[in-house]
């Protein structure tokens, strides 16, 4: 009962924020919320498999691109197809239903593609599987750039966009993405994911079936990653390439170390922080990236343990006592 | 046959045969005690029996199902448990998490549950919460569940360790060196708590244990390896007679 009406809140307060949003903010700022949603889902996602279960990805962006490339396949070859079926509603029900539909093959695509390369490459530990999921990501975006049906190096355009309504979609899968994540962090699964990073050995002793939750870790992870693809490709109306390579996976990974490894919390905080500070010093292009290293370097000095440090998001007083 | 047996095992590692023939049978509710000097393969047989390593040959029966060709979790989950040498806790986890964990393959939540928070699960998360809390009071750890497991005290992380071990509802305990580090009236403590914890759970106990006032105090039933192979069998009388125990430890003369 209290979960109806929870849900029931966010969907009228993000839609009559969505009323009003850019008419308090203007178009650009509005913009950069709508990034900064899609990039707490790719954060807070990525911090389940980076942060909670403790195995390096650094191939996210791979799953975020096929998410993104699938979801606008679907509905750019299927969309006349799919707009017969449910011919019977408005205009604007026939767009919710061609999203969502993306959204959810999205998030299937991605996370079959979690499946195939976790099964083999979670058996490696550290640095061997940050070596492959690397490897993984560069290869997605190779093939991507070698498929014409999908507009190749010149990029996909011409993807509906199917909703003025981003902002309250976006938004609405925040909230899913956190809650999910959340719930599943206070679950017997939660600890199973924690206790893998803690001491892989000591969970296997205790009837942890640890590859099998480090791929079930994977598997979510990239589906989430898969639906801020989807978003990302249908907000922009146009993919290219360029947007999923390392850099991109190396920026999220920015997002949750700053953050606070393993903190949700962490990770909602330092993809709002990077999408601010990516846009504001938009001029600098690449030297952006100095700046973050300089940041990354500050925040290792002065608060090794990230923003929010490695608890909850709502734990305050439990972190504070712990601190000591 | 007993509860656990070792049939002919053989594990080499290279040229190094690490634990050669050996067997073992540990009768259901024995205190077991497998001794040996620096290096004699203890702790390659505890790595057999969970799981760790393949045996090269022979087989290792819990309950009468073969286990040794048998991941650690599956082991765990067919009734055994342990602790480890050099402790190793969840460090990140409070101490009534790590307890919690422990009960992770007795649970019936799906993914489902645990994504939506269902009733079910809620009801199960109490449930969880609530064994692991009397296991904590029989370890007169409950004062501490909410701190870290990594800032306890090394007596208490060694205790936490033994209840973690019990919360997955063994058939078999196995302790690894359970005594090490701890000074002589710890030791004591702990012979008391290990003998209470084998009676009160019904546990058949398999210790590795370097300290010769505890493994004589409690064990039933002890066996002396040196170089992978048995050497000696008995209780723990007979072995202190021994005369290749004691050339074993002191060297012939």
């Amino acid at each position: 009962m209290r979960k109806a009406i929870f849900w029931i809140a966010a969907v009228l307060i993000l839609a009559g924020l969505q009323t009003q949003l850019v008419g308090w903010i203007g178009a650009y700022y509005y913009k950069i919320v709508i990034l900064a949603g899609i990039n707490i889902i790719l954060a807070v996602s990525l911090n389940l498999i980076n942060g909670i279960t403790g195995q390096f990805s650094i191939g996210h962006a791979g799953f975020y691109a096929i998410g993104a490339y699938t979801s606008a396949s679907l509905v750019h070859y299927g969309e006349s197809a799919i707009r017969g079926t449910v011919a019977f509603l408005p205009r604007f029900g026939q767009d919710t239903v061609l999203l969502l539909l993306g959204i959810l093959v999205a998030a299937i695509a991605a996370g079959l593609a979690g499946v195939a390369v976790g099964i083999p490459s979670l058996r490696l530990r550290g640095d061997y599987l940050a070596i492959v999921t690397l490897g993984f990501g560069e290869i997605i975006r190779v093939l991507i750039l070698n498929i014409d049906a999908i507009g190749g190096a010149r990029g996909f355009s011409d993807i509906p966009p199917l909703s003025n309504f981003f902002f309250f979609w976006v938004f609405l899968f925040v909230l899913m993405t956190v809650g999910t994540i959340h719930n599943l962090v206070n679950s017997s699964y939660g600890r199973a994911f924690i206790s893998i990073r803690d001491d892989e050995i000591a969970a296997e002793a205790m009837g942890v079936d640890t590859t099998r939750f480090k791929v079930l870790s994977f598997v979510i992870s990239s589906m989430f990653a898969g639906i801020g693809g989807s978003l990302f490709g249908h907000y922009t109306a146009y993919l290219n390439p360029n947007s999923f390579t390392f850099v991109t996976s190396f920026y999220l990974i920015i997002m949750i170390v700053v953050g606070g490894l393993g903190s949700i919390g962490g990770s909602i905080l330092g993809a709002i922080l990077v999408t601010v500070i990516l846009e504001a010093f938009r001029s600098l292009s690449e030297f952006r990236l100095v700046g973050f290293s300089i940041l990354l370097v500050l925040v290792m000095i002065y608060r090794p343990q990230g923003l929010m440090g490695s608890r909850g998001m709502f734990k305050f007083k439990r972190r504070a006592a712990v601190a000591k | 046959m007993g509860l656990l047996d070792i049939k002919d095992c053989t594990k080499k590692f290279g040229g190094l045969v690490a634990v050669r023939n050996l067997n073992m049978s540990l009768a259901p509710g024995t205190l077991y005690g497998l001794i040996g000097p620096n290096g004699a393969g203890k702790t390659t047989v505890f790595n057999l029996i969970t799981g760790v390593y393949t045996p090269d040959q022979g087989s290792i029966e819990l309950d009468g199902k073969a286990i040794h060709r048998k991941k650690p979790s599956s082991i765990a989950r067919l009734g055994m448990s342990r602790t480890f040498q050099n402790i190793r806790l969840f460090k990140s986890m409070t101490v009534l998490e790590n307890v919690k964990l422990a009960r992770h393959m007795k649970r019936k939540q799906s993914l489902f549950d645990a994504v939506m928070r269902t009733r079910a699960l809620k009801d199960e998360e109490r449930q969880i919460e609530h064994d692991a809390t009397e296991l904590l009071k029989i370890f007169h750890l409950d004062a501490r569940a909410s701190e870290l497991a990594s800032n306890l005290p090394y007596g208490a992380q060694r205790r936490l360790e033994i209840a973690r071990a019990l919360a997955t509802d063994p058939k078999v305990l196995l302790l690894d060196e359970p005594a090490a580090g701890m000074n002589p009236q710890e030791s004591i403590e702990l012979m008391g708590l290990i003998r209470s914890v084998r009676d009160r759970f019904q546990l058949t106990v398999l210790l590795v244990e370097h300290n010769m006032k505890v493994v004589m105090g409690i064990c039933e039933r002890i066996q002396v390896i040196d170089y992978g192979e048995t050497i000696a069998l008995g209780s723990p009388k007979e072995i202190q007679d021994d005369p290749r125990v004691i050339e074993a430890y002191l060297g012939g003369a």
